[in-house]
């Protein structure tokens, strides 16, 4: 699935990244945690979360993330938006809730 | 080659930057990507400890054919019980540090999974000391 349909499918806002809507992702990755997402998350996944702070895009950097989505109506910081442009991080945010754009990429991926 | 990057104490805003630093000086050393995600993840989790933890310090990075050696030096109230420090979940992160999404207690799970080695020196009241070694596969 690329960016591109994964945004169709959330209803979502791209923030940064508008170039780069055609690459895939091979997976999500859900947590508010950041070492956890550090122990756990994939090289090339989505992650959702609700955290908004710039330490985020230092996070999706150095795991290679395919894309970072801000859910339940949160947007990132004006320094998270800035370092994600400097580091060509794709930043996206939607309204729904975690819980609700979870259930719709899981349906579409099956 | 060695390089010696400084690491503010609660300085939110450059958190992540030493780990970054570290992951593109071993991309232009052309080390293995998978190697240098196991270095950055474990570097991250030690520089967030000195930005959260300590009162301030650095992260040196050394790479020679061997290993690539990682150390996180800093001056602070040190770490009182190591074996307590190592489990996962167990964290003394202040309330507003949790709602940025640390305080897991997963930073030194993390660095064990990641690295080689890892041996800590830590004193009460002076500050700790992490050395985090990587096999170089080149
Ligand atoms: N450099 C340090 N100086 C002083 N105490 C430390 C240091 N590093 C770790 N500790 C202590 O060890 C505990 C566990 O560290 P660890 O990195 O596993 O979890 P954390 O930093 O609390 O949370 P997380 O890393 O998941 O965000 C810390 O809460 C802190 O009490
Ligand atoms: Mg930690």
């Amino acid at each position: 699935m690329t960016l591109k349909e994964l945004i169709d499918c959330i209803d979502g806002v791209v923030v940064n990244g508008h170039e780069r809507l055609a690459e895939k992702f091979n997976g999500v990755y859900i947590s508010d945690l950041l070492s956890d997402v550090m122990g756990h998350a994939q090289e090339g996944n989505v992650w959702l979360t609700i955290q908004t702070h710039n330490n985020v895009v230092a996070v999706a950097l150095l795991l290679n993330l395919a894309a970072v989505v801000f859910t339940a109506g949160n947007t990132p910081d004006a320094s998270t938006i800035e370092k994600g442009r400097e580091e060509g991080v794709v930043l996206l945010s939607t309204k729904l809730s975690t819980f609700e754009a979870a259930g719709r990429i899981y349906q579409k991926l099956q | 080659m060695i390089l010696e990057i400084p690491v503010e104490s609660y300085n939110f805003s450059a958190a992540g930057e030493a780990a970054s630093r570290v992951k593109k000086t071993l991309q232009r050393l052309g080390i293995d990507s998978q190697l240098i995600r196991r270095v950055a993840i474990a570097t991250y989790e030690a520089e967030m400890n000195i930005v959260i933890h300590s009162d301030g310090g650095k992260i040196i990075l050394q790479v020679d054919e061997e290993e690539i050696k990682v150390q996180a030096i800093d001056q602070g109230k040190g770490i009182a019980d190591l074996e307590l420090a190592m489990k996962e979940g167990y964290s003394t992160a202040p309330d507003e540090v949790r709602e940025m999404g640390f305080g897991a207690g997963m930073g030194l799970p993390n660095m064990k999974k990641c690295a080689d080695r890892l041996e800590i020196k830590s004193v009460v009241n002076e500050g700790t000391t992490v050395v985090m070694g990587f096999k170089n596969q080149s």
